[in-house]
């Protein structure tokens, strides 16, 4: 399958950005379920400083505010090719270490209620078990936008019984490494069969499994993702993987406008 | 401890002055004792007035942290230098390859050499780091290896510093006074030089600039400012280097790169020698709060485009339990034997280890993992029943943050005591500076002394000195 993705973050500011910089994790790489045809990011009042890849293999692009902006675009678009392989992406392969997605963080520490729940669920770290968690969190944590906010833990979540993808995430993260098991966070597009006009990315879950490598479980639809995710980073957690970092001075009242395009071709 | 066991560096065992101090002895004995008692009161009031002359502190704090100095300095000959030296740079090739596998294919895990748990597990292991090729290879630039002697050959290893070791201004200014009060010493004593530290430094540092670098690296020295207890240092350093001294606030991502302002706008740096720890260094990629650091330093540093001197990350070389390997550490990466002695370890984490220290802490000295400063350790042979008890409970509850090595006799070296020259316990922070040009060791380095008599804790927070560290030429 072959989709067509733009990506357009806008914000405006009652007073003007004096100072600031973005980290913007928004760059999807070719793997063996996705091969990138093209992808760019552009900016507007603002300027590219560098890109690196970081220890996760995450295309990291550094960008700063034009002197003085009252306004910041970012744009990314490009085609990707996508194969269905089931949610596997396969062996592990660096820089980071295998061991390092076995650390939990803190939005996945693992306290007395996900431990509890983890009881409850009774499942193990095969890819069964793993199945089994991911269904359990979707039942126990009802899908509700705005329900949660952006800094909620796993604990957090399961007792609001309440969130979003990323919620969903972290909870499944955090049972995956109570288990042992390495996870990671991936934050990426998905088509909708519905719409092409999207206003948030989508999250979803790895899990490293005995045999098989990486595995992708989509808690928050129940699925395995297939060939409408495109992979665009992975972490520990949000933080990790999240598609923009920043710090500013200045640049009082922000109004954000998110706009996602997800189109098949 | 037995007393008759402690070997001091001028009168060895036996009560019979050693080569290195012939030449200072024929000239302390003609010496009248109450010039040198007025000696040691001008060298106090000059490095009163150095503090106050760097325009870092005032006349009350200048002498609030004064660290006391000692007149007579320590002597070490030439070839004990040599061996010792030697073994000081294979350690720090050592920790550099060290640095280098954790961050990229960890092989010495991989080998068994090294659990897995002490690198996973650790706090000082700092993920933005893996994958980080720094320039030039090097990763920690400015190196204190903290040694204690005790027997005419017998060198220990206490810690590896490979942060941002301090102190070296000490080193520095201890030989000035000394040259400036005694220069007719000098001229009896060929001592090797360690005033071409601050030039050594620069050089060192710059032979590391990255690639981007135009003509000339341009190297900084960052502070986090005036309330910091090294700021002295950093000034200090800054200006023997002549180089400028920035903080935080000075300093912006422009163009891709760390750039200082100016009077004629923005300058990049290639080589920033910093003295903001690791949290503190960029609130974008560390803590978030930090008003210390430079936002974007870090991806940056990822991009290729800076020196940050030491390397982030570091911290996974000097840690306390990480100590315990470095025998093996040093066998891995250079295939020869260790050359200078690591302290034998308990790594109170093993239950085994745990067993023995806990039956025989008495006899122990027993540190905190991530400690430092003398503070939270515990002295066996000299702590009352309390204290052991106290530390016994300690030690149970959280065994795997501590480790316990047996009372070394450290040697003692003289100094100027009310009754003349009285012994008193010392060691060494030697100062190394690496860069793909070579690893230099400056002749000497920061000899701590406790000046309580019998007391073994010479760090100057709990009531230590320093003294002028002597290095002959042969």
């Amino acid at each position: 399958m072959r989709l067509k993705i733009q990506h357009a973050t806008e914000y405006r500011f009652d007073q003007p950005v004096s100072y600031g910089l973005q980290q913007l994790r928004k760059t999807p790489k070719t793997s063996p379920q996705q091969h990138i045809i093209s992808w760019q990011t552009r900016v507007e009042n603002g300027q590219k400083e560098l890109s690196f890849e970081d220890h996760f293999h995450n295309t990291v692009e550094l960008i700063s505010f034009a002197r003085n902006a009252t306004a910041l675009s970012v744009i990314s678009e490009g085609e990707v090719e996508l194969t269905d392989t089931s949610g596997v992406i396969g062996p592990h392969r660096g820089p980071a270490p295998l061991w390092l997605f076995r650390r939990q963080t803190g939005l996945t520490q693992a306290k007395s209620g996900v431990r509890a729940f983890l009881r409850d669920v009774g499942a193990d770290g095969g890819l069964e078990g793993l199945h089994d968690l991911a269904s359990a969190i979707r039942s126990s944590v009802r899908y509700e936008i705005g329900a949660s906010h952006p800094g909620w833990s796993a604990e957090d979540v399961l007792e609001a019984g309440a969130g979003v993808c990323q919620d969903h995430t972290h909870v499944f993260l955090s049972c995956a490494r109570e288990l042992g098991v390495p996870a990671r966070y991936v934050s990426g597009y998905l088509m909708l069969d519905d719409r092409t006009v999207q206003d948030a990315m989508h999250a979803w879950a790895e899990a490293h499994v005995e045999g098989l490598g990486w595995v992708g479980f989509d808690i928050s639809n129940g699925i395995s993702p297939d060939a409408r995710y495109v992979r665009v980073a992975t972490g520990l957690d949000y933080g990790d993987a999240s598609p923009v970092s920043g710090l500013r001075v200045g640049g009082d009242g922000e109004l954000l406008d998110v706009r996602i395009d997800v189109a098949q071709q | 401890m037995d007393k008759t066991a402690v070997f001091d560096e001028m009168w060895g065992q036996d009560e019979r002055l050693r080569d290195p101090y012939v030449g200072f002895q024929e000239w302390f004995q003609g010496e009248d004792v109450a010039r040198l008692r007025a000696k040691q009161r001008e060298a106090d009031t000059l490095f009163r007035l150095t503090g106050i002359t760097f325009n870092v502190y005032g006349r009350a704090e200048a002498e609030e942290r004064l660290i006391p100095f000692d007149i007579i300095p320590r002597i070490i000959s030439g070839p004990e230098w040599a061996r010792l030296s030697r073994g000081i740079e294979q350690r720090v090739r050592a920790i550099n390859a060290f640095i280098h596998d954790i961050y990229h294919k960890q092989e010495i895990v991989k080998a068994g050499r090294i659990p897995q748990e002490m690198i996973s597990r650790n706090d000082a292991f700092l993920p933005q780091m893996i994958g980080v090729a720094p320039p030039g290879g090097i990763y920690t630039h400015i190196v204190g290896i903290d040694l204690v002697r005790t027997g005419p050959g017998e060198f220990y290893v206490l810690e590896d510093n490979a942060r941002t070791p301090s102190g070296v201004s000490y080193m520095l200014e201890n030989r000035e006074t000394m040259l400036q009060m005694f220069p007719e010493l000098f001229s009896r004593n060929r001592v090797q030089p360690v005033q071409t530290y601050p030039t050594d430094l620069r050089q060192s540092l710059a032979a590391c600039a990255p690639a981007c670098t135009e003509g000339k690296p341009v190297v900084a020295v960052l502070t986090p400012g005036i309330y910091n207890s090294a700021y002295f240092e950093h000034a200090f350093l800054a200006d023997q280097m002549g180089v400028e001294l920035v903080e935080g606030h000075d300093l912006r991502v422009v163009d891709g790169r760390v750039a200082m302002r100016t009077t004629r706008g923005y300058t990049p740096i290639d080589v920033l020698y910093r003295r903001v720890d690791d949290d503190f260094l960029d609130p974008l990629n560390f803590n978030p709060d930090s008003q210390l650091g430079v936002p974007g330093i870090m991806d940056v540093y990822r991009a290729g485009n800076i020196t940050i001197a030491n390397a982030p990350g570091t911290g996974i070389a000097d840690d306390k339990a990480i100590y315990s390997y470095m025998p093996e550490i040093v066998e891995f990466y250079t295939g020869e034997r260790p050359l200078l002695r690591n302290v034998p370890t308990f790594r109170c984490s093993e239950a085994d280890d745990l067993a023995y220290v806990l039956d025989n802490l008495a006899d122990l000295v027993v540190k905190e993992v991530h400690g430092s400063g003398g503070y939270g350790m515990l002295i066996g042979p000299t702590a009352s029943k309390k204290e052991l008890a106290a530390f016994r409970a300690k030690l149970k509850a959280r065994p795997g943050n501590y480790i316990a090595q047996p009372t070394l006799s450290l040697s003692t070296v003289p100094i100027f005591s009310r009754q003349g020259l009285a012994p008193r316990h010392v060691d060494l922070r030697p100062f190394v500076l690496a860069s793909p040009k070579g690893i230099r060791v400056t002749p000497g380095g920061l000899t701590r002394v406790a000046l309580k008599k019998g007391s073994l804790v010479v760090n100057s927070s709990q009531g230590g000195g320093t003294k002028d560290t002597w290095v002959l030429e042969d």
